[in-house]
């Protein structure tokens, strides 16, 4: 298995005693010109990467608050090409991951957009609709490059599914915490403990929660038991409503306890 | 022979799964029923039991005589879907999914419609097989068909206005697609059309493909031979699909898709996506999607609200790419010239949707021989457009 620093970066931080914390945030919801704001200010808040999410007109694995984050974002004009030139223009030592749906990656076409990554610094990459069978599309273009393709997997995936799924991983695994689409939960189902138990147990690479995980008391409860948690609709509404010390103390929760 | 490539769901390059991993577990568990069902003499009988008695199958090839003789040209024949219960052949497909539903122990269906019609379909088969109905339909297309909304009600099925995008069938979809999502464990979802990941749009082609077989065997009874052309309209291609898919190895049977031209494909207000030759990803499948420059999908425009949909269905643009089927379009003002020729040559007033076929066919048949073949496949019946076409005509018949 290849290293990506996206993976180096989390082992260390777990290396720590310490969960990972990692923070989606909408790309140009608020405009493109806080972009750069945003991101310094979840580094400086001791997030371990970031994960950008680039508008689209149809999220189909979106919940009601990343759905609006997005539309703001494309009244603003934003573009995954103007994203990725944004980037380009100002580079962050944090690793940043690109969250985005494949048509748009399509359209850029798949190796300009992997170049253009490499130059922003990007480091990973989750395409939602893009499953393990169809990965081929983008992992070609991928080869011999420090960007990993992180792949989800679900609740529903089978024990088979899950155990190739996480033994090809790259980066991290993300583990899809529902059976839904984004958005704020106020309760998990009971099966999710021993997935992620099971799941940790196949993945050579760490394993992290997300989908649904809103509040200080999830944020403490998951990183006791993932590597790590990805947190999106808290981070989106918070910047939204500019309530900047709630995105301050959801990355404290996640720093708080000491996975394994 | 020309035959659709169908490893893992691809037809030729189009096709494939791309959703999100929650559903990937539903669609083999979906491909293993339907395979184990087709295998399965029993369910194939009560399937053909309820096709026959319940929607009324098989259901004419008609001689549209007087349209034949207006056109001076091929003999045109009227294949009759818009005889079938609930008035399109969208019961055919809704009636073999919600079937197979049952036989997977899913009680609950969820379903997207755009004109209604495929929405009334499942709604209906629900009804017929004591299954529980969500149905979720743009805010726009509910303004659109209103009586239809109030059918499923009747039926007594759910329906959830969405408001997203421009509030029609691409939206509905998406929503229908977040529902299944959240709901996969104890619901399936029964798609309308030949659309959306393997195994949907070979499931589709399947419980449609009865609209060709009767064809075939009609038309050989009545003709002593097949047809010389074949057309049929184009929202995501499933009458098309269940009426070409018997023919496409017969190379002397010409095969016409109609798309919806819109207010004509060059203002950019259509639903034309093979005219407009952009491929990439919508719901699941790599198909000709309407997109812009950024890969951003557009919104589809036309007077049928069943033709709303800016993507054709994978195995169609396979099909187009091959050159085994031309693909063609036709204005909602043809549309609405095919609505009033119909209804006054032959005394059938046609769904919109259909009005797109029946208008080029028209044309084409003029084209052809006196001792040449044509077959129309008359999706569905106009009941459910009367007010949009009173609309657009102004209120008065030209
Ligand atoms: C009567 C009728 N014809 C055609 C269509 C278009 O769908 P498809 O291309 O799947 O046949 C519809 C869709 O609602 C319809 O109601």
């Amino acid at each position: 298995m290849r290293d990506f620093s996206l993976t180096a970066s989390i082992l260390k931080r777990n290396e720590e005693g310490q969960s990972v914390f990692i923070p989606y945030m909408m790309a140009g919801d608020g405009g493109l010109d806080v972009l750069h704001e945003r991101i310094s200010f979840l580094e400086e808040a001791g997030a371990d990467a970031i994960e950008i999410g680039i508008p689209f007109s149809d999220p189909v694995a979106d919940g009601e608050v990343i759905q609006e984050a997005g539309s703001r974002a494309l009244k603003n004009g934003v573009t995954l090409r103007k994203v990725m030139s944004e980037l380009q223009a100002q580079l962050h030592s944090i690793p940043l991951m690109i969250m985005t749906y494949l048509n748009p990656v399509l359209a850029y076409g798949v190796v300009e957009f992997v170049e253009d990554c490499e130059l922003a610094g990007v480091k990973g990459l989750i395409i939602p609709d893009l499953p393990h069978e169809e990965r081929t599309l983008l992992s070609n273009a991928l080869i011999g490059k420090d960007i990993a393709l992180v792949p989800l997997v679900s609740l529903t995936s089978s024990p088979e599914r899950i155990e190739k799924i996480a033994r090809n991983a790259e980066g991290f695994v993300y583990a899809v915490t529902v059976n839904g689409i984004t958005g704020v939960r106020s309760s998990f189902g009971s099966d999710l403990m021993d997935h992620l138990t099971d799941l940790k147990r196949v993945a050579k690479v760490p394993v992290l929660a997300g989908f649904g995980i809103s509040t200080q008391e999830q944020v403490r409860h998951f990183s006791s038991i993932a590597d790590g948690v990805i947190v999106g609709s808290a981070i989106v509404t918070a910047f939204h409503e500019e309530n900047l010390e709630k995105i301050q103390s959801l990355i404290k929760a996640g720093r708080t306890t000491v996975s394994q | 022979m020309i035959q659709t490539v169908e490893g893992k769901g691809r037809y030729g390059r189009f096709g494939g799964q791309y959703v999100p991993e929650t559903l990937m577990g539903a669609l083999s568990e979906l491909e293993e029923a339907h395979n184990s069902a087709r295998a399965d003499s029993e369910f194939i009988e009560q399937l053909n039991g309820y096709l026959k008695d319940f929607v009324g199958r098989e259901n004419p090839l008609y001689f549209a005589e007087r349209l034949t003789e207006a056109a001076g040209g091929a003999k045109i024949y009227l294949k009759r879907e818009d005889l079938n219960h609930t008035g399109a052949h969208k019961i055919n497909n809704a009636l073999g999914q919600a079937l197979l539903a049952k036989r997977m122990g899913k009680r609950k269906i969820v379903a997207e419609t755009g004109a209604g019609q495929h929405g009334v379909a499942t709604a209906t088969a629900c009804a017929l097989l004591g299954l529980e109905c969500v149905v979720f339909m743009g805010k726009e297309d509910i303004r659109r068909q209103e009586l239809n909304v109030f059918r499923m009600e009747l039926l007594g099925a759910r329906v959830e206005s969405v408001d997203k995008g421009a509030g029609t069938l691409k939206d509905a979809v998406n929503e229908a697609l977040r529902y299944w999502v959240a709901h996969v464990e104890d619901t399936h979802y029964i798609l309308g059309s030949a659309l959306g990941p393997h195994p949907f749009p070979k499931i589709v082609r399947d419980f449609q493909q009865v609209i060709g077989h009767e064809t075939k065997r009609q038309i050989v009874e009545k003709e002593g031979r097949l047809p010389d052309a074949v057309v049929a309209c184009i929202g995501g291609g499933s009458n098309a699909i269940g009426m070409f898919h018997p023919f496409v190895e017969d190379e002397n049977v010409a095969l016409y898709g109609v798309e919806a031209a819109g207010g004509g494909v060059s203002t950019g207000k259509h639903a034309a996506a093979i005219a407009e030759a952009k491929e990439g990803v919508l719901h699941g499948a790599y198909m000709y999607v309407l997109q812009d420059e950024d890969g951003f999908i557009q919104e589809a425009h036309s007077i049928s609200a069943g033709l709303d949909y800016p993507a054709v269905g994978p195995e169609h643009c396979h099909l187009h790419d091959i050159g085994r089927v031309h693909y063609t379009s036709a204005t909602d003002a043809e549309a609405l010239e095919g609505v009033q020729l119909l209804a006054q040559k032959e005394g059938i007033i046609p769904a919109l949707e259909s009005a797109h076929a029946i208008h080029f066919a028209f044309d084409l048949a003029q084209e052809m021989q006196a001792d040449e073949i044509l077959v129309v496949c008359l999706s569905g019946r106009g009941d459910k457009d009367v007010q949009t076409v009173r609309d657009a005509l102004g209120g008065g018949v030209q």
